[in-house]
């Protein structure tokens, strides 16, 4: 069975060739903008692995990478947390909370191929 | 520069004038004649006992051979070289600033111009790093771009994709190509011309102070009986440059209370009053039933007149934060650093509605000694079990009596010679000097 990847990011055309780009890898895509609802839907699914936006309408991926890290159910799951700000302070932070792996946009279709086969086979 | 005479200069024309000779007047006042000569030529400086001896040998007041504004000079040129020199010949400062006034003031002065840079480059990076429009902005482009480049890549991967994808990669490559184009359209339009209306930006509280200062901390139009709250406004809309709009309300506040002390202490019957006691600001509150830090800030808007001597004010809030700086010679404050804790100024916040009279000195032997009327009181009526915040005001004038017993003040830990003093909280940036006296 194909394995499950949720896509949380709210910029429609990043979401489309992302998708295609991992479809095509052999991934279920499943995409979510909505940073309110982002945890319910994590939970709901679950996925193999979650692809998370920082700045998400509603709610920072940073809160919803917490929440994930403090839930049982999600605390193992890995998370690939995509920012358009580079910076120390927020590198940082993700580690602190617990992510898997952090890539700064843009990026390169390879990286994040590169990425998410590493991590799902990890 | 004004061609303002070094204290060298004033004692050789005393002398002359005296028909004294230098080898006499030296051998009176216990010194060779060379080294006489030297000081003569602003090569040495002097200050203290030998300046007493010398002006007493030379029937005058110590006080009419020395110039506050060369001991400020002085100190000006301490704190640049603490601030960035390592390699400064420090000891020999007065021999600089004796033989060559005009490059020692240019020094002096393009060190505060690198200090006021400074804060406000700190201030255009604080802006950079926390303003949210330019992030909003910068994301803009980050996005838009990173769906190019992924979109493209995809295209251009060398792999099959049908017909339907391939349309809609191009579509959506276009409307981010337009996104990225208004994006960064946008970022250098508000990189061009910074919100605040170009330039550097400075404080509001600086604005506000270079405002107050190009009017002389005086303003006729508030003087006037009945003068309207208008009046205010009025004044800060005129201000050139034009103040940002945080300054004008700062310079509106201040200009109101200066408008109502203007109403409780009217001009003319305030400066009589002034000049007949002496300036004294006790004897001026009891004459006119007025708040004593209403008569501090009055005295210190008096307009500059030989009647009056030189005044300087600071008005600071609980934390130590200057609100409202008249600087004199001798005296100022350090905006952005922290200041000397041992001014009277930061003394009345511990003792609120105790009005302090101190008489200071600088550390050097030629610094002026300066009168200090300081009281702390509540910003606003306290209300029960409510603490009011408070505000220090402080009123800097000559002192009258120099044989007045002086409490050390300094320019601020960094640039401080006193290396014992217990209010130190930091080491002084400056080697010590021999010659400095009363630590």
């Amino acid at each position: 069975m194909a394995k499950r990847v949720l896509l949380i990011e709210d910029e429609p055309n990043i979401i489309e060739a992302i998708s295609f780009i991992l479809s095509r890898d052999g991934w279920t895509v499943h995409t979510q903008s909505d940073g309110v609802t982002a945890l319910d839907r994590v939970r709901a699914l679950p996925p193999d692995l979650v692809i998370l936006d920082v700045m998400l309408p509603g709610k920072s991926g940073f809160d919803i990478l917490r929440e994930m890290r403090a839930d049982a159910t999600t605390a193992a799951m890995p998370v690939l947390m995509l920012t358009a700000r580079g910076q120390e302070r927020d590198r940082d932070l993700a580690l602190k909370l617990g992510v898997t792996r952090f890539m700064t946009k843009p990026f390169s279709n390879a990286e994040v191929l590169e990425a998410v086969r590493t991590m799902a086979g990890g | 520069m004004a061609q303002r005479q070094l204290t060298g200069s004033r004692l050789r024309a005393r002398r002359l004038d005296m028909g004294l000779r230098q080898a006499d007047l030296a051998a009176r006042a216990g010194i060779s004649a060379s080294y006489l000569n030297l000081i003569e030529h602003n090569r040495r400086r002097i200050g203290g006992r030998l300046l007493r001896v010398l002006a007493e040998a030379l029937q005058a007041d110590p006080s009419a051979f020395t110039d506050e504004a060369e001991a400020a000079l002085m100190t000006r040129l301490r704190a640049a070289a603490a601030a960035r020199g390592d390699t400064v010949e420090l000891e020999r400062v007065e021999d600089f600033a004796g033989r060559f006034p005009g490059w020692a003031g240019l020094v002096a002065a393009q060190d505060a111009r690198l200090s006021a840079l400074e804060r406000q480059l700190r201030a255009a990076r604080d802006r950079m790093a926390h303003d949210p429009a330019l992030a909003a902005s910068l994301h803009d482009v980050i996005s838009a771009a990173t769906a190019i480049r992924s979109t493209a890549s995809i295209l251009v991967g060398g792999e099959e994709i049908d017909a339907d994808w391939q349309r809609r990669f191009h579509g959506n490559i276009h409307q981010d190509s337009q996104r990225l184009a208004d994006a960064s359209r946008a970022l250098a339009g508000y990189l061009d011309a910074p919100a605040d209306g170009g330039g550097v930006p400075m404080a509001p509280v600086e604005e506000v102070e270079a405002f107050l200062a190009a009017q002389g901390h005086h303003h006729p139009d508030l003087e006037f009986p009945d003068a309207p709250p208008q009046a205010a406004a009025a004044l800060v809309a005129a201000a050139s440059p034009p103040l940002g709009r945080a300054a004008a309300d700062l310079a509106l506040v201040h200009l109101d209370r200066y408008r109502e002390d203007a109403q409780a202490l009217p001009l003319a019957e305030f400066t009589a009053a002034a000049v007949a006691a002496g300036h004294d600001p006790a004897i001026l509150a009891a004459r006119f039933g007025a708040d004593l830090d209403r008569v501090l800030r009055r005295l210190a808007a008096l307009p500059d007149d030989p009647v009056h001597p030189p005044r300087g004010l600071a008005v600071c809030d609980g934390a130590g934060a200057i609100l409202m700086l008249k600087p004199m010679a001798g005296f100022s404050l350090p905006r952005g650093a922290a200041a000397c804790p041992l001014w009277p100024l930061y003394q009345a916040l511990s003792l609120p509605g105790q009005p302090l009279r101190r008489t200071v000195a600088l550390p050097g032997e030629t610094a002026p000694r300066l009168e200090c009327y300081a009281l702390a009181v509540p910003r606003v009526p306290a209300g029960f079990n409510r603490a009011a915040p408070l505000v220090a005001t402080m009123l800097v004038m000559p002192a009258t009596d120099p044989a007045d017993t002086a409490d050390p003040v300094g320019p601020g830990c960094r640039f401080c010679p006193r290396t014992t003093c217990i209010a130190r909280r930091e080491p002084s940036a400056m080697a010590t000097t021999d010659s400095a006296s009363g630590l």
